[in-house]
């Protein structure tokens, strides 16, 4: 049996112990559960700025100004620096010139690109030819719901389109045939609700099959079967705690 | 002074919203190149905008450790987490392995992030199923439709619910690829128009929200 690296047997304890204190959490709020979310949330956090650091001011400022001699550069670094003066209360007002720079390039790149991508194109693909020509006197109509492309599916895909829009549509009063294209409206968006939930809960599920194999794979003997040793750790602690809670009452602290 | 602090910011608004607005119809290099430079001028300062982010963060927590608050050994918890993984990665270049080998950040990532965001979502599922449970009781038509929905496309992911549903791996490709994206479809329409109405409220100073209360 080939002998693990040191690093890998430490980072299997951790990964597990870390792993096992989150899922503590399933018996109930405790202060094993809590150490672990302030944990992540540091270390996330710390990932962050370090990433940011190293693909914002070392790739894309300090690497092209010394390295190309970018100078240009410098002026996004000035209008960053601009809002930290928010922190100035005497100064505040000048954070505005780059939530103004920002706002107004994000506004501006965004309506054509907005109206060509997600509207003109979504129209365009659900508005599709009901029938194909085939030959010189012959029109098809396929029916094969399993492909998307079917004109069977682009008469449903227009159906579910335009009574969604029509259902978010409240300049007119959704009665007699308005009312019967809200509720096929409405139908469609219970479908589409119910198969996000099933699909996230499936994507959970993957999680959870993922973290489950790492406990499994960590249980064995190369890594000194951390699994095993703390988890009777962690509900040995979890027994403690349920017991100073009892013997303090709430209203004791 | 007004101008400065007022006009001047709507005025900056109305040029780079105009001037990028109209980039898109002019199909020369020069402007090609303006877009490239821009996308990364905006990602430069989009840094700085995580500074004001985690300052807030970084306040929040220090307040809580210097007034001993209720649970403040968490946020030293929180503060040794984020300070050893920015001295640790600062050490490493930000790099998670060097030449195939893994260096510390890429310790931390693998052994420490990977699992707690891993399990922090997993634990959800239970929750989800919980929650599913005590709210998805078929007590419409419409939330029984909701429910099939979601118990097909659930079936349909997995080998073992195709074998107890046989067509259900076909049935919930169908819901997802045609009846989900018709849904998804007429939400980005409409989504997309308020987007590109608000778009042209901030260029034209209708909507001024985004720079702040305060005095003039």
């Amino acid at each position: 049996m080939t002998e693990l690296p040191f690093e890998s047997i430490v980072g299997a304890w951790v990964a597990t112990g870390l792993t096992l204190l989150i899922f503590s959490f399933l018996y109930k709020d405790n202060p094993l559960f809590k150490l672990a979310e302030h944990l992540y949330v540091g270390v996330s956090v710390g990932y962050v700025i370090v990433k940011t650091y190293d693909t914002v001011i070392v790739h894309l400022v300090v690497k092209p100004i010394v390295e190309n001699g970018e100078f240009a550069l410098l002026i996004p670094v000035a209008i960053g620096m601009l809002m930290l003066t928010r922190y100035v209360p005497k100064a505040a007002w000048m954070s505005r010139y780059a939530f103004a720079f920002i706002v107004g390039m994000g506004a501006g790149l965004a309506i054509p690109r907005t109206v060509s991508s997600f509207i003109l194109k979504q129209v365009e693909d659900t508005i599709r030819p009901l029938l194909s020509v085939t030959g010189p006197d012959s029109l098809t109509f396929s029916m094969n719901l399993l492909n998307p492309a079917s004109h069977l599916n682009a008469i449903i895909i227009l159906l579910g389109v335009s009574s969604v829009l029509f259902y978010f549509f409240f300049s007119i009063e959704h009665s007699g045939a308005g009312k019967a294209v809200a509720r096929t409206g409405i139908l469609f968006l219970m479908i589409s609700f119910g198969a996000g939930f099933g699909y996230t809960v499936m994507a959970r599920m993957s999680l959870l099959i993922g973290r489950l194999t790492d406990l499994i794979e960590f249980s064995d003997a190369s890594y000194g079967r951390p699994t095993v040793w703390l988890s009777l750790l962690t509900i040995g602690a979890l027994f403690l705690l349920a017991r100073r809670g009892r013997a303090q009452p709430p209203d004791a602290h | 002074m007004i101008f400065l602090r007022r006009q001047l910011p709507l005025l900056i608004t109305l040029v780079t919203g105009l001037l990028f607005a109209a980039q898109y119809y002019v199909p020369h290099p020069a402007s090609e190149q303006m877009l490239t430079s821009a996308t990364k001028w905006l990602q430069i300062v989009g840094g700085f905008a995580l500074i004001l982010g985690v300052t807030s963060l970084f306040h929040q927590h220090a307040v809580k450790i210097r007034r001993q608050e209720a649970g403040w050994g968490y946020s030293l918890v929180l503060y040794v987490g984020m300070l050893g993984t920015i001295a640790v990665g600062l050490w490493a270049n930000g790099k998670e392995s060097v030449e195939g080998t893994m260096t510390a950040f890429g310790w931390i990532y693998n052994y420490m992030m990977v699992p707690l965001q891993g399990t922090m979502f997993a634990i959800l599922a239970f929750f989800i199923a919980s929650a599913a449970y005590r709210s998805f009781r078929a007590k419409s038509r419409e939330a029984a439709v909701l429910l099939v929905a979601a118990v097909i496309v659930m079936m349909g992911r997995v080998p073992l619910g195709e074998y107890l549903i046989p067509l259900s791996g076909d049935v919930s490709s169908w819901i997802l690829n045609v009846l989900n994206s018709s849904v998804r479809r007429a939400i980005l329409i409409g989504v997309s128009l308020g987007a590109v109405a608000l778009s042209f409220k901030i260029i034209f100073g209708v909507e001024r929200s985004y720079l702040g209360g305060g005095k003039e």
